[in-house]
């Protein structure tokens, strides 16, 4: 019984109109910031534009890791597999076109994938060591294969692939001024957004950001979010893998396949990290060895800090890189964009906490956020490598405060074979 | 021991060094070389007695990274955090030595606590959150490497840049009589000369004395015993007596201070500043090296020689024409295989185990 309110988990999600309310709240804060700090930056489309784009690896290393995790199997060779994805997405770039940078990238990123299986379910191994092994060893066979493939070629040496090309950019028509065929439609929300209404304007900026100047492969990859939410809690494929996370053995008893199942998740899972990794190789024009940075341990933060759901785990990825994309729109003054993003994730935590349990809290929090929008217009130039901790920082803080919100599943990381009682 | 047990824990290195060889020839055959030209060269390239200083004195460095990783596993903590814990610590003991500039020793020992008690409570930091928070230990070490990163950065750009060069930045220069002195002299009384350039690193005195302490605590003292009751069956080490929290934050400290002592071997020994050109990968170098090493005093000393000497090895390939990357598929694979391994290794004794035991018992009934 314990299992099925588990799995369906309705009473403990946020209700649609609390998480309404709850977008409205933040946006209320950053538009009252945008105002009074005078940096209408703040809530641009641009900067959410830029801000989904960079997102958008991060997310994918997140899906990843919430596919292998609801499967049951801890994902810390996310890393590695996104290497793995960076170096197939450079060479069959290279060959193919972007579209071949797509799916080389998948590919490689689940040959990482299907060893982290071969390791933690063919033989048991743990799984924060194999994924450790994956990450160590991923850098070695890429660095190897660069001084095969790129080395001595034009345009490649033993760091980089020659150029991949990209895939254009989509713009919506209507609603973001995209054309159709020879004719340009109106620009809606850029027009409210441009008008600095209190609210509105901002809230444009954001559907503004998410509608114009899109990257296909941006476009492409997010789309894989409501479609991992769709298979994973609306298909009995999905029960069925949730069920291997939560509870191998029960699952197993129902005639479920749960080596299989993790099977397939963790190839899944090594597939959209090496997709995350192929973005990034569309997004800059080429492999560039290093390119990946902390992203793979950044999906890892996601996956915590969304709650093991994919839009949670989107919002993670969004608020993680919303500091990076404000530090591009306002070029050599990061100093805001770091302390307005502290003070975005306390304003959000504030809200959670109001509509959740601790009031308390939330009304202590939510002034105190506001607080720090104020001291934004004296602040001192804070370097972006400072707030590059942050997405970590949070993920601590939400450990730390609201780890009794946090619902891992019940068998993450357990060893687990067939007849074996866990 | 009999000689099936010999043959049985000789098996498993036998295979795991097979495997890797394997892998390797196979890469290196596919990107059209001879694979035992390589082999050769790389042999080659450990001959002579300067190279082979240079594996002693990288094998310290890994060792002592390995000990920190090891007292972690012991007890079933798995501290990934290692490398931000060496590289906060190196800053920090390299910002102090290089400003604070005390007569020589003093200032060495100053520096060696520094480190130690930096690595100590970066650390201890996500130890607290696991006791106090039940934050899981590989997510928080995780995330204060991450926060390390950035912090050192922040620290190095803001302030210790270059005064000449302003693109690169560094900690300032430790003066040279609180260095780790060399111990070619001590070499020398054995009839080995070595030409300038190399120097046999006094670290590896540290790396001796760290492996001895880490046989004495955890095989001779009380909270060695603790530790492995712990690791093996918290459960019973707590109703023994054993109070898990304080275990738990202990263990971090030591694991943390150690990979603190580990990165001394570049600061003290090699660079001399804590910069840009400082290794980034050497706590996850440790990592692989308990790993490995099966967490045992000698079997990291082994692992850590392998790890220093196929590095060594394949800088020899340059001449040979042969990437040298190939070393770090051969450790990399080596990992792989050696985790598979002893996974196997293990089941298979657990089940000996058990069936000894279900053995033993049934003696027991029919004799009653």
């Amino acid at each position: 019984m314990s299992l099925i309110r588990q799995l369906s988990n309705k009473s403990r999600n946020m209700t649609g109109m609390t998480a309404l309310i709850a977008g409205l709240g933040v946006m209320s804060v950053l538009s009252l910031a945008r105002i009074i700090a005078h940096a209408p930056d703040l809530t641009s489309s641009g900067t959410f534009g830029g801000a989904i784009g960079l997102a958008t690896p991060v997310a994918m290393a997140g899906i990843a890791g919430l596919l292998s995790e609801r499967a049951g199997v801890v994902n810390i060779g996310l890393q590695g597999m996104m290497v793995l994805g960076t170096w197939g997405g450079g060479y069959f770039g290279w060959h193919y076109g972007p579209w071949g940078a797509l799916l080389g990238g998948a590919a490689f990123g689940a040959l990482g994938g299907a060893l982290h299986a071969l390791n933690t379910i063919k033989f048991g191994v743990d799984h924060a060591i194999s994924g450790v092994a994956i990450n160590l060893l991923a850098p070695g066979v890429t660095r190897f294969l660069s001084s095969i493939f790129f080395q001595g070629v034009e345009g490649g040496s033993l760091t980089d692939s020659p150029p991949v090309g990209n895939l254009g950019k989509l713009t919506m028509p209507f609603l973001a001024g995209g054309r159709i065929g020879n004719f340009s439609t109106p620009d809606i929300f850029g027009y409210l957004e441009r008008r600095q209404f209190f609210l509105i304007s901002d809230v444009s900026g954001l559907f503004g950001g998410f509608l114009r100047d899109i990257a296909t492969e941006t476009v492409l990859l997010l789309s894989l979010i409501p479609l991992t939410a769709y298979v994973l809690w609306r298909t009995p494929f999905g029960l069925r893998l949730r069920s291997s996370g939560e509870k191998p053995s029960a699952a197993d008893s129902l005639g479920v396949n749960v080596v299989r199942i993790r099977w397939i998740a963790l190839i899944a899972s090594g597939s959209v990290a090496g997709l995350g990794g192929a973005w990034l190789v569309i997004n800059i024009g080429k492999y560039q060895q290093g390119q990946e940075g902390l992203r793979g341990f950044l999906g890892l933060a996601a996956v915590i800090f969304g709650n093991w759901k994919p839009f949670g785990v989107f919002l993670g990825a969004l608020l993680f890189q919303f500091t990076e994309s404000l530090r591009m729109q306002l070029g050599d003054d990061p100093s805001r964009a770091f302390v307005f993003a502290v003070a975005i994730g306390l304003a959000l935590f504030a809200v959670f906490q109001i509509f959740r349990k601790s009031k308390k809290v939330g009304f202590v929090l939510l002034p105190a956020s506001f607080l720090i929008f104020l001291y934004v217009i004296n602040a001192d130039r804070i370097d972006d490598k400072l707030s590059s901790t942050f997405p970590f920082l949070i993920t601590l803080l939400v450990l730390v405060f609201s780890s009794s919100r946090l619902r891992p599943p019940a068998s993450i990381g357990l060893p687990w074979s067939r007849g074996k009682d866990s | 021991m009999n000689p099936k047990n010999i043959m049985r824990s000789l098996s498993t290195p036998l295979i795991v060094i097979g495997a890797a060889a394997l892998v390797a020839s196979i890469a290196l055959l596919l990107a059209g070389h001879n694979p035992l030209s390589a082999f050769s060269a790389m042999l080659d390239n450990l001959s002579s007695a300067d190279n082979l200083v240079t594996v002693v004195n990288y094998a310290s460095r890994y060792y002592v990274m390995g000990v920190a990783v090891a007292f972690g596993f012991k007890m079933n903590l798995f501290n990934i955090g290692t490398n931000g814990q060496y590289q906060v610590a190196a800053l920090f003991a390299g910002a102090l030595g290089g400003w604070l500039r005390l007569p020589g020793p003093i200032n060495l020992v100053l520096i060696l606590i520094v480190a130690v008690g930096v690595g100590s409570i970066w650390a201890v930091i996500p130890g607290v959150l696991m006791v106090t928070r039940k934050v899981n230990i590989v997510v928080g070490t995780i995330m204060m490497n991450g926060i390390a990163a950035g912090l050192i950065g922040y620290l190095l750009r803001t302030n210790f840049r270059d005064a000449n060069d302003r693109l690169t930045a560094h900690t300032p220069t430790i003066p040279e009589n609180s260095r780790i002195p060399q111990l070619n002299s001590v070499l020398k009384v054995f009839g080995i000369q070595l030409p300038d350039t190399t120097s046999l690193h006094g670290f590896f005195v540290i790396a001796v004395m760290v492996g001895i302490l880490f046989y004495v605590v955890v095989y001779r003292s009380r909270f060695g015993f603790d530790l492995l009751a712990s690791g093996r069956n918290a459960n019973a080490a707590r109703v023994s007596g054993v109070h898990p929290k304080t275990m738990v934050i202990r263990t971090m400290a030591l694991s943390g201070g150690l990979a603190g002592l580990a990165g001394m071997s570049v600061l003290l020994c090699q660079q001399f500043e804590y910069g840009d050109r400082f290794p980034l990968q050497l706590g996850f170098a440790g990592i692989s090296v308990a790993l490995l090493g099966r967490n045992s005093p000698i079997g990291i000393v082994f692992a850590a020689t392998a790890i220093a000497a196929i590095e060594q090895g394949a800088r020899g390939l340059v001449t040979a024409n042969i990437p040298q990357e190939i070393g770090q598929i051969v450790q990399g694979t080596l990992l792989v295989v050696a985790v598979i391994m002893y996974e196997l290794a293990n089941r298979r004794n657990q089940t000996r185990m058990i069936k000894e035991s279900a053995l033993a018992l049934t003696i027991e009934k029919s004799a009653v």
